[in-house]
């Protein structure tokens, strides 16, 4: 308490910015309606489907390692944001933090780092998982890769999830969250292969946000349709950016 | 107090509108240091605009806002504020502590964790989670999350609504501590006997434009009547032609004369009646001066006694 008590004599808002991190991580933390799902579904789906039910096959094992970190981010970073964002502004939080001294920034970014590092925990634990129970071998590149990817990758859907959070009110927001995330993830082949549906579905693919980031994420392990990632890449940090800042428009705007 | 007030923010000329609805039409206000400033109105006369715009949450679509000099938009003018709104909307799961914490973080010299716990009345409260606080914990922690900053300037949106009447002194017993210590505050607040006890100055908003301000003193003196009950069985209709009467009226054995001239109309009614009995003068309070100033609007008339603003 004492060391507390001492006022800093050079200000310096850095200790904001990491404050402001950890209290909304741990805040998450002790959310289980948002923690449990974030955390255990991609681990849960991926040992029922990539592990328990495809014994024969290790190509399963090692396809869907890929493609369950991606639904995992995904879903950290549309929920962290959609439904967050949403009900914050929908209690006045949001009015209540531009009142305040905020550094600029500060709630974004707090939320975004929360976000990277769920995405990095998801990451691990399905590692954890695929080398265990699955047997899944990767050179060590490979899993430096996936890991860089799936916590990076968890950007672009923080951007879609805080566009969605400045539309709807905190009430909708998990409803309008769930319409986009189950429905683009099947879309995306991150459940199936997209080889095992109706051709159709792998040509409108291209327009899912997950899909080209499950694209990425293939190419680690070769199991990718074949494209340039660094096009994906291109089109997810374009997605990033234009997301971004609608949100601030209307951020701006009702906020 | 003294002659060196400095001025620490105003509005000047300001005009806010949403959409064809006018919230402010050419608003002067200004808030000066060592002040206890109570903005008073009904609902929708403009009060929250007046403060959003205040807090650089709003901007004005004509007139000038200015905080400490500078646009309110400006981290620097926002650092010397503190802030209480009538909502936060401060997350259930978040610990006292780290609010606290988080909060101090934005200011260059915040006050000490247990200064603020002290003045705000958090005692063992600051380990607990937000949401599973009470309503008048809830506010103590929105309270010292508005002085942990040591701000000079203070917005106090209804501060102590919903609470009860001990919390409710408590609250004003650190405000005043504050003041004592320098800070000037901007209240905003329903319940008028704060305005009373709390505030030097006051500005009536009516319909977004300022009806009255000045000190405490004066505004009352918008007033100067006086009312005057007692058991009598004299003729009001008599009483009411009487000179400086006002209006008088009987309220079952009752009767009540409002007057500018309390004394002669006293010393009057115990000559006519030598059985009346009960007698009580009651200056005008600020729910009166308020409901006068406000009158000039038909719908504006029958306004409550208690909770006028």
């Amino acid at each position: 308490m004492n060391a507390i008590a001492a006022t800093t004599p050079s200000y310096s808002p850095l200790r904001s910015y990491l404050l402001e991190a950890r209290y909304e991580f741990l805040r998450l933390l002790r959310t289980p309606s948002f923690a449990l799902p974030s955390l255990l579904f991609p681990a849960l789906f991926y040992t029922l489907f990539g592990i328990v039910l495809n014994r024969s096959s290790g190509d399963a094992a090692r396809y869907l390692l890929a493609t369950y970190g991606v639904f995992g981010v995904m879903g950290t970073g549309l929920f962290a944001f959609g439904v967050t964002v949403a009900m914050e502004r929908e209690r006045g939080f949001i009015t209540y933090k531009r009142a305040l001294p905020m550094p600029p920034g500060a709630y974004l970014f707090a939320k975004m780092a929360m976000a990277m590092l769920f995405a990095a925990m998801i990451s691990l634990l399905l590692a954890v998982l695929a080398v265990t129970l699955g047997h899944v071998s990767l050179a060590p590149w490979q899993w430096l890769e996936l890991f860089a990817i799936n916590v990076v990758g968890v950007l672009p859907f923080c951007a879609l999830g805080l566009f969605i959070g400045t539309l709807v009110g905190g009430q909708g927001s998990p409803a309008v969250v769930n319409m986009l995330y189950l429905p683009m993830s099947f879309l995306s082949g991150l459940w199936l292969p997209l080889k095992m549906l109706p051709p159709v579905f792998a040509t409108i693919a291209p327009v899912w946000p997950s899909y080209q980031l499950a694209q990425i994420a293939l190419k680690v392990i070769g199991m990718d349709a074949g494209g340039t990632p660094w096009l994906h890449v291109a089109v997810l940090a374009g997605f990033t950016t234009l997301f971004f800042l609608l949100a601030r428009r209307r951020l701006r705007r009702t906020g | 107090m003294d002659h060196s007030r400095l001025e620490l923010a105003h509005l000047r000329g300001v005009r806010k509108q949403y959409g064809k609805v006018v919230a402010l039409d050419g608003v002067d206000l200004t808030l000066e240091s060592g002040q206890v400033l109570a903005l008073l109105g009904a609902n929708g006369a403009g009060k929250t605009t007046a403060i959003a715009l205040l807090l650089g949450l709003l901007q004005p679509d004509a007139g000038e806002v200015a905080l400490f000099g500078q646009s309110p938009q400006q981290l620097t003018a926002r650092r010397r504020i503190g802030v209480m709104l009538q909502s936060a909307g401060i997350a259930d799961n978040s610990k006292v502590r780290e609010l606290l914490d988080l909060t101090r973080s934005y200011y260059p010299q915040p006050r000490s964790v247990e200064d603020c716990v002290a003045l705000a009345g958090l005692d063992g409260l600051l380990g607990r989670r937000y949401g599973q606080l009470s309503g008048g914990q809830q506010r103590r922690v929105q309270f010292a999350l508005a002085l942990c900053g040591n701000p000079q300037l203070l917005f106090l949106d209804e501060p102590t609504t919903g609470l009860d009447i001990e919390a409710r002194q408590t609250l004003w017993r650190a405000i005043r501590e504050l003041v004592a210590g320098g800070c000037s505050v901007l209240l905003t607040t329903h319940y008028l006997e704060e305005a009373e006890t709390l505030a030097d100055r006051v500005v009536v908003l009516n319909r977004g434009r300022v009806v009255a301000s000045g000190a405490m003193d004066e505004i009352r003196k918008h007033v100067a009547q006086r009312r005057i009950r007692c058991l009598s069985a004299l003729d009001t209709a008599c009483i009411a032609a009487w000179p400086q009467v006002r209006s008088a009226q009987r309220l079952d054995a009752r009767i009540e004369v409002v007057t500018d001239a309390a004394e002669t109309v006293v010393r009057r009614l115990l000559a006519e009646d030598a059985a009346l009995s009960e007698l009580e003068v009651q200056r005008a309070g600020l729910a009166d001066a308020f409901i006068e100033l406000t009158r000039d609007d038909a719908d504006a008339a029958p306004q409550p006694q208690r909770e006028a603003a």
